[in-house]
């Protein structure tokens, strides 16, 4: 049974305070869905789960231990896909997928590439060059990607864009797979994905005004109060 | 190592289908060594003292060109992404594409040297030591570019400044190549410029693939 | 140092110390000018020219200790993660890029009467235009990105790649040089250094280096004072919401850092 945690994440893009003070729980068999409006945060969030961000302070945490002490373990288990497909347009649909399959150890590489492009129903697909995909195709290889390899964490970011209603559904289906297996699945996205009795993580809950994170960062009650001040005074003077 | 391999195929036959790169690299080292002789005059003697320093300049610019090929394409269709989240240690991954990079830049290179070489009339005493110098310090203008090239991911103008930051950590690797072959020239042994060279390849084989992977996990924030 | 990781500890602590040191540098360079200009011997072979030498050496220093600390910083904010690393880092290449700029052209105005030519490829002079270089490649690099922390990191990581290379640098420029002109080995450091000599060197030198720190505390004061000013600006802290919005988007608004009006 894993668990996959995160405490009083924060997470600062530029000089824009994202979200701060999170926290979420999931453990196997979980689904999370991440919700909130644009800008809220959810790509950020992924991205710190998949180790390609650091948080400004918190941790996250698999089985009770930090994921930044073993980066290589941590990658090992946790498949991400992105907003991008990273389709090379020279490159088969099965060439694709192969260095993934090799950089993950894959043995019976060809079968397990079978079997992806079965699940998303692109086999027929599989010795076309990348360029001639249509968009939807191109997102369905890159959903194959994930097929490949052994791993217990799903982070998908809006993993339904370009994608019709029975992908959708294909979707859905892989993703019930995985939890029933005991795979963490947490995702993003625009579009209804019928997934069992997801955890709905808000991010706007999280979203500290920003005024609060600087004042404790910074002795600046008194720029705060004198921003006040110069606003109120200017009313008063309309 | 099965990733290092992986990742080098790759490459490769990225590199092999996308066509064209090699040859406008070499193209650009005989056009701008061609350059020289527009500009200083054609005298036979005047190109032959100048050529081991034109020939390692032009080399030094060709490589310059073509160092946004190792990360920008893979950075825009997230493939970057990918690869630093993949279970392979970045930095071997990375020296796959520096290996990549070299063997689809550096060499040509070498091989298309003697050829300017004759074009500049240079003495034949010092083809074989510029093939050896070349051997040991393109693979460093690889391992040194890349790490410009992972600087500038997600800049304006990337491609310009890539230059200004990466040309001078190239001049020891200039200054030695070319003070070998200057020696092969006058008779003397070069011995002593060729192991800096070999050196400078060790240590720059030993750092940039960490310098690199650092300024790609900085670009993926 | 972690204490003055706080921008305000940082700005309370640097604001009575300003002064002070802006006298101090003032009083050392005039000292330095006076001691060179007229309290110093004339040169037997170069005559008054040997004066420049009195700029030329403290910004060759100066450029060098200002890479230096660019390198320290570097790795204080890349290792360490210390936050007013970037900023030291920052503030410090323009003022060490200028120091070496005039390095360069002191060094050029002292050879003209020495050799007739406005510049030969000694070592410290090409050692110190590479040194121009990797100030400029630097700045570049930071100016590059839209967003000014991703600029200040990855600067940091090519200082201290640049700082490795310094030394590479200076010896395969002293190799060089000694290989292709072994007649004329000449110093820009001018004669031996007479003790008459060295007390104005010194005063210059330690007077560039509070001229330094107090540029250096100043541009430092500004980055914060500039950065506070963005980060109220992004909380929304001056916003003029006039329309009376919803309950719902009042909520919405007050969550993601745009302080809603009472």
């Amino acid at each position: 049974m894993a668990d996959f945690s995160g405490s009083d994440l924060t997470c600062l893009r530029g000089e824009r305070l994202v979200f701060g003070g999170l926290s979420f729980s999931a453990k196997s068999g979980d689904a999370v869905m991440l919700r909130g409006r644009n800008g809220a945060g959810k790509s950020s969030l992924l991205r710190l789960m998949a180790g390609l961000l650091t948080p400004r302070s918190g941790m996250l945490c698999w089985n009770g231990e930090n994921i930044s002490d073993d980066r290589t373990a941590h990658h090992a288990r946790t498949h991400y896909l992105g907003h991008q497909d990273a389709i090379k347009p020279v490159l088969t649909v099965r060439d694709n997928l192969r260095l993934w399959g090799q950089l993950r150890g894959v043995r019976d590489l060809d079968a397990t590439i079978d079997r992806a492009l079965h699940a998303l129903q692109i086999h027929h697909l599989a010795r076309v060059t990348g360029r001639y995909l249509s968009s939807g195709q191109k997102r369905r290889t890159a959903l194959a990607r994930i097929l490949i390899g052994q791993s217990d964490l799903w982070l998908l970011d809006e993993p339904t864009v370009g994608l019709d209603r029975e992908s959708c559904a294909e979707l859905a289906q892989l993703i019930k797979d995985f939890r029933a297996r005991g795979g963490i699945v947490i995702y993003s996205t625009h579009i209804d994905l019928d997934v069992e009795k997801p955890t709905v993580l808000d991010l706007d809950e999280f979203a500290i005004p920003m005024v609060e994170w600087l004042a404790e960062q910074d002795d600046i009650e008194d720029l705060v109060h004198g921003g006040k001040d110069a606003i109120s005074s200017q009313e008063a003077a309309q | 190592m099965n990733g290092f391999l992986a990742i080098l195929q790759r490459d490769l036959r990225l590199a092999l289908r996308q066509g064209a790169d090699s040859v406008m690299v070499v193209a650009f080292f005989i056009v701008t060594t061609t350059l020289f002789p527009f500009g200083v005059g054609p005298e036979v003697n005047i190109l032959a003292r100048i050529a081991s320093g034109v020939i390692w300049v032009s080399a030094l610019l060709a490589a310059m060109l073509s160092l946004e090929r190792v990360f920008q394409t893979d950075y825009e269709d997230g493939t970057l992404e990918l690869l630093t989240t993949s279970p392979v240690s970045l930095e071997l991954l990375i020296l796959g594409k520096v290996l990549a990079h070299w063997l689809t830049t550096g060499l040509p290179l070498i091989i298309a040297a003697p050829l300017m070489a004759v074009m500049l009339n240079m003495d034949q005493d010092g083809f074989a030591t510029l093939m050896i110098a070349m051997l040991l310090g393109t693979p460093a203008l690889s391992l040194i570019g890349a790490i410009g090239a992972a600087l500038i991911l997600g800049a304006r103008r990337g491609g310009v400044l890539v230059s200004l930051l990466v040309l001078p950590l190239y001049i020891p690797v200039l200054i030695f190549g070319a003070g070998a072959v200057e020696a092969a020239l006058l008779g003397i042994s070069a011995i002593a410029q060729l192991q800096i060279m070999g050196a400078i390849l060790l240590l720059t084989l030993a750092a940039a693939p960490f310098a690199t992977s650092h300024a790609v996990r900085q670009a993926m924030e | 140092m972690h204490r003055f990781a706080k921008p305000s500890v940082f700005l309370k602590f640097t604001a009575p110390i300003l002064p002070w040191l802006s006298v101090l540098t003032v009083i050392l360079i005039a000292a330095g000018l006076y001691f060179s200009l007229i309290g110093s011997p004339v040169d037997y072979q170069q005559g008054h020219t040997v004066r420049i030498m009195y700029i030329h050496v403290p910004a060759a220093w100066m450029g060098l200790f200002c890479y230096v600390g660019m390198a320290i910083c570097g790795a204080m904010s890349l290792i360490w993660k210390h936050p007013l690393a970037d900023i030291c880092a920052r503030a410090t290449a323009p003022v060490g890029a200028t120091f070496t700029a005039l390095c360069l052209i002191t060094g050029s105005l002292w050879g003209e009467p020495m050799w007739g030519t406005w510049w030969v490829w000694d070592a410290r002079l090409t050692s110190m235009l590479i040194l121009l270089f990797l100030y400029l490649g630097y700045m570049a690099l930071v100016n590059a990105f839209d967003d000014p922390e991703r600029g200040s990191k990855a600067g940091s990581a090519l200082a201290l790649v640049g700082a490795v290379n310094v030394p590479i640098v200076k010896f395969s420029v002293d190799w060089w040089n000694t290989l292709h002109q072994p007649a004329s080995i000449v110093r820009m450091d001018g004669p031996a250094v007479d003790p008459s000599m060295q007390l104005p060197l010194a005063l210059m030198i330690l007077g560039f280096t509070c001229y330094y720190f107090v540029v250096l505390i100043l541009r430092v004061r500004l980055e914060l004072n500039e950065r506070r000013i963005r980060a109220l600006h992004l909380s929304g802290m001056f916003e003029d919401s006039e329309t009376p919005a919803s309950a719902k988007e009042q909520a919405y608004e007050a969550g993601h850092n745009v302080e809603a009006k009472q």
